[in-house]
């Protein structure tokens, strides 16, 4: 792939990925070359060695930093990506291993000081353990916060707001109250994937189930089936055939329509206009009394209009 | 704090234990909400435990719920002292995944309002710096040079502080003519004076040398164990600068000097950043000489909206600018760690794509994050006045360190 962007350009990736592989050995299960980034996953449990060996043989001296990610389908939920950057072969690359809330990463302070406040935030705000970390504290939340905020399943608004109390003369917590709804809009377009009913659409055909994701095995396979474009090069593929001609030429009548009612689709969106329809006017207002409806009066004849007159 | 006094058994003297204070987090010299526990005997300190997150935004989750041209205004809010080199690492990052080409002015334009930027951070933190350690007057002149730089970000967006001008693909708007001759005039008849003279009263003065000659001293090799980027690692004597080792949009065109310290201490790292002031001064100047005429921003329409003009003509026009601005454009899936050398270090944005029109995660690396980190071992058996020093010459802001 041709280069085009302007992001920084260090020392050519070639021939690195394979011998970072190599050198690494069975520590690395999984290894991509993308975007010009070299990403090595290694295995949780032996990350300390693999940073050791990449520090000290392989001269990436910098840790830049360590980010979590959240992906709650997988089994293990997280991922710790740890930054580094060689200063003498001036060349970035980034290890990531996977985990769960439960099993701890070991620490990589005994490498470089600088983890300990980024395993700190890790922790903070995935909580992801860090086995050997000595001062494993919340960093950035509040003092006494509870939960880990970067978490996908944590609502952005949080949970508890903060206010100062005028009668208790002290800052007090509450739980969130929204003057507005969150407005989270939904950009997916219906004819690509939207597995939900739109409002106002009830009356179309409900599209099949969406397959529930496997929680237990890790999605390596997952992307290619997605990859399978849609085609419909077959009858098969578009419905047609016998059945759908059988179904056709039946009476319109009897063709049952879906059921009108509220499909239960966890993701769709509320409609939007809510009201109820608008009761027929009961009586005459008091202001409008002495009017007449038009309907009743009978048509005054219209002054015949006559041209080149006055002026 | 608890101080405890006793008898000394031999002397008569008072003896006082260990105490513990508070050191902010409302303290001028802490640069914002740093609060920093510390241990002390007498005046010397023992341990410096710095808790930040007083600042804390979530910027980084917000980001997840925004599309990727709604994010980018959160970036000049980390460090707002210096907003464009904030944005330039997010949209180097999202033009990374997207492969995007930008055209060279648009990148000419990138590069002289991040130098811009550059100065305009270096006025702030030379100037509190000074002031932290006793001296008014170069701290107020300082602002003048800083206010012009406002001054000329607002020509050039609309905004003095969160200008949101860089886009991805390029920047927002083109700048007028009058605006780079301008900047060209200022540089030698305003920068360059007031700055001069600012500074006549600083370097050499027997007082600042005396409060940061010697102060928090760090060693090459600890610079690099403790992650340090920027002025910092640079002060140490590593000559180590993204903008030339690992160039972006044009930097690989400019020719520039990289200062480096020679002992490692405060008043090395405030020099570093006096002489980078002078060198973006320089990288200015290139700049209005070679910026060729041409798009500021890149004309793949599927990324960057059309003007306004062409939108009341063409049909295609007005349907992009529609689904930009709503939908907004979508990243090829991946993850890219893109780093810039922003005026306080390396300051870098590890973006998580999953295909979608919003980032799946957004990592903020801050550069003070690694800096603050240190700061314990920087000033243990140092005296508590030189703390506002080695802070100071940190030059540690919370938007950025906490997000």
């Amino acid at each position: 792939m041709t280069v085009l962007h302007p992001a920084p350009r260090w020392t050519s990736n070639e021939g690195v990925h394979d011998a970072l592989v190599a050198a690494l050995g069975d520590m690395v299960v999984a290894s991509k070359e993308e975007h010009g980034e070299i990403v090595l996953t290694v295995v949780s449990a032996r990350v300390e060695d693999a940073l050791r060996l990449l520090r000290d043989v392989h001269e990436y001296q910098q840790l830049m930093d360590i980010a979590g990610v959240d992906y709650p389908q997988r089994a293990d939920r997280f991922e710790v990506c740890y930054c580094l950057l060689s200063l003498t072969k001036n060349h970035r690359i980034v290890v990531k291993v996977s985990t769960d809330e439960a099993t701890p990463v070991p620490t990589v302070t005994t490498l470089w000081p600088n983890a300990g406040w980024y395993e700190r935030e890790v922790f903070d705000m995935f909580g992801v353990l860090f086995a050997g970390n000595p001062d494993l504290r919340r960093i950035l939340t509040d003092y006494g916060f509870q939960g880990h905020p970067f978490r996908k399943d944590f609502p952005l608004t949080g949970y508890v707001e903060l206010r100062y109390s005028e009668e208790d003369k002290r800052v007090v917590y509450e739980p969130v109250r929204l003057a507005q709804d969150l407005r989270q809009f939904d950009f997916m377009s219906p004819w690509e994937g939207a597995n939900y009913v739109l409002p106002g659409d009830e009356k179309a055909v409900p599209p099949p189930p969406a397959p529930a994701p496997v929680a237990t095995a890790p999605d390596t396979k997952g992307e290619a089936k997605a990859d399978i474009p849609k085609v419909t090069e077959k009858t098969s593929d578009t419905g047609a055939g016998d059945k759908a001609n059988a179904e056709a030429v039946k009476p319109v009548a009897e063709a049952a329509a879906p059921a009108v009612a509220k499909t239960d689709a966890p993701d769709a969106p509320e409609p939007t206009e809510d009201r109820p329809a608008k009761k027929p006017r009961a009586a005459k207002a008091k202001d409008t009394d002495g009017a007449v409806d038009t309907a009743d009066k009978p048509k005054r004849p219209r002054a015949k209009k006559t041209d080149g007159e006055g002026a | 704090m608890s101080m405890q006094l006793e008898e000394s058994p031999t002397t008569g003297d008072e003896v006082i234990t260990n105490y513990t204070i508070n050191f902010g987090p409302q303290h001028p010299a802490a640069h914002g909400v740093l609060r920093m526990v510390m241990e002390l005997d007498g005046e010397i300190i023992e341990r410096i435990d710095p808790h930040v997150g007083l600042l804390h935004r979530g910027t980084e989750k917000l980001i997840e719920h925004k599309t990727y041209l709604q994010a980018l205004p959160y970036f000049d809010r980390l460090d707002y002292c210096s907003p464009l080199a904030m944005e330039h690492s997010y949209v180097l990052a999202v033009e990374k995944l997207l492969n995007i080409e930008v055209p060279l002015r648009a990148q000419y334009l990138r590069v002289l309002f991040a130098e811009l930027t550059r100065i305009c951070n270096h006025m702030l933190n030379l100037g509190s710096h000074v002031m932290d350690v006793g001296a008014m007057t170069p701290n107020l002149w300082l602002f003048e040079i800083r206010e012009d730089c406002l001054n000329f970000f607002e020509r050039a967006s609309g905004a003095r502080m969160h200008a949101a001008w860089f886009r991805p693909g390029g920047v927002h708007q083109d700048v007028p003519l009058k605006l780079l001759t301008d900047i060209a005039d200022w540089i030698d008849t305003r920068l360059h004076p007031l700055f001069n003279d600012a500074m006549s009263l600083v370097v050499d003065n027997r007082i600042f040398k005396q409060r940061n000659v010697d102060i928090g001293i760090v060693s090459k090799e600890d610079a690099v164990r403790w992650g340090f980027s920027g002025p910092m690692i640079r002060g140490s004597g590593i000559a180590w600068d993204l903008r030339k080792s690992q160039p972006y949009d044009v930097y690989d065109r400019m020719d520039f000097d990289i200062p480096v310290g020679t002992s490692g201490d405060c008043y090395d790292r405030f020099m570093v950043r006096v002489e980078e002031v002078r060198q973006s001064a320089r990288i200015i100047q290139q700049c209005i000489a070679q910026m060729p005429e041409g798009p500021v921003a890149s004309t793949d329409r599927k990324v960057v909206p059309p003007k306004r003009a062409e939108m009341k003509q063409s049909m295609e026009a007005l349907i992009h600018h529609f689904k930009l601005y709503t939908e907004g454009f979508h990243v090829p899936a991946g993850e890219v760690y893109v780093a810039t050398e922003s005026p306080k270090g390396e300051f870098g944005v590890y973006l998580v794509s999953d295909g979608s029109n919003k980032p799946y995660r957004c990592k903020i690396r801050p550069t003070a994050f690694s800096h603050l980190q240190a700061m314990d071992f920087m000033s243990v058996g140092h005296m508590l006045p030189d703390v506002t020093a080695i802070i100071g010459a940190i030059d540690v802001v919370f938007g950025e360190c906490d997000r």
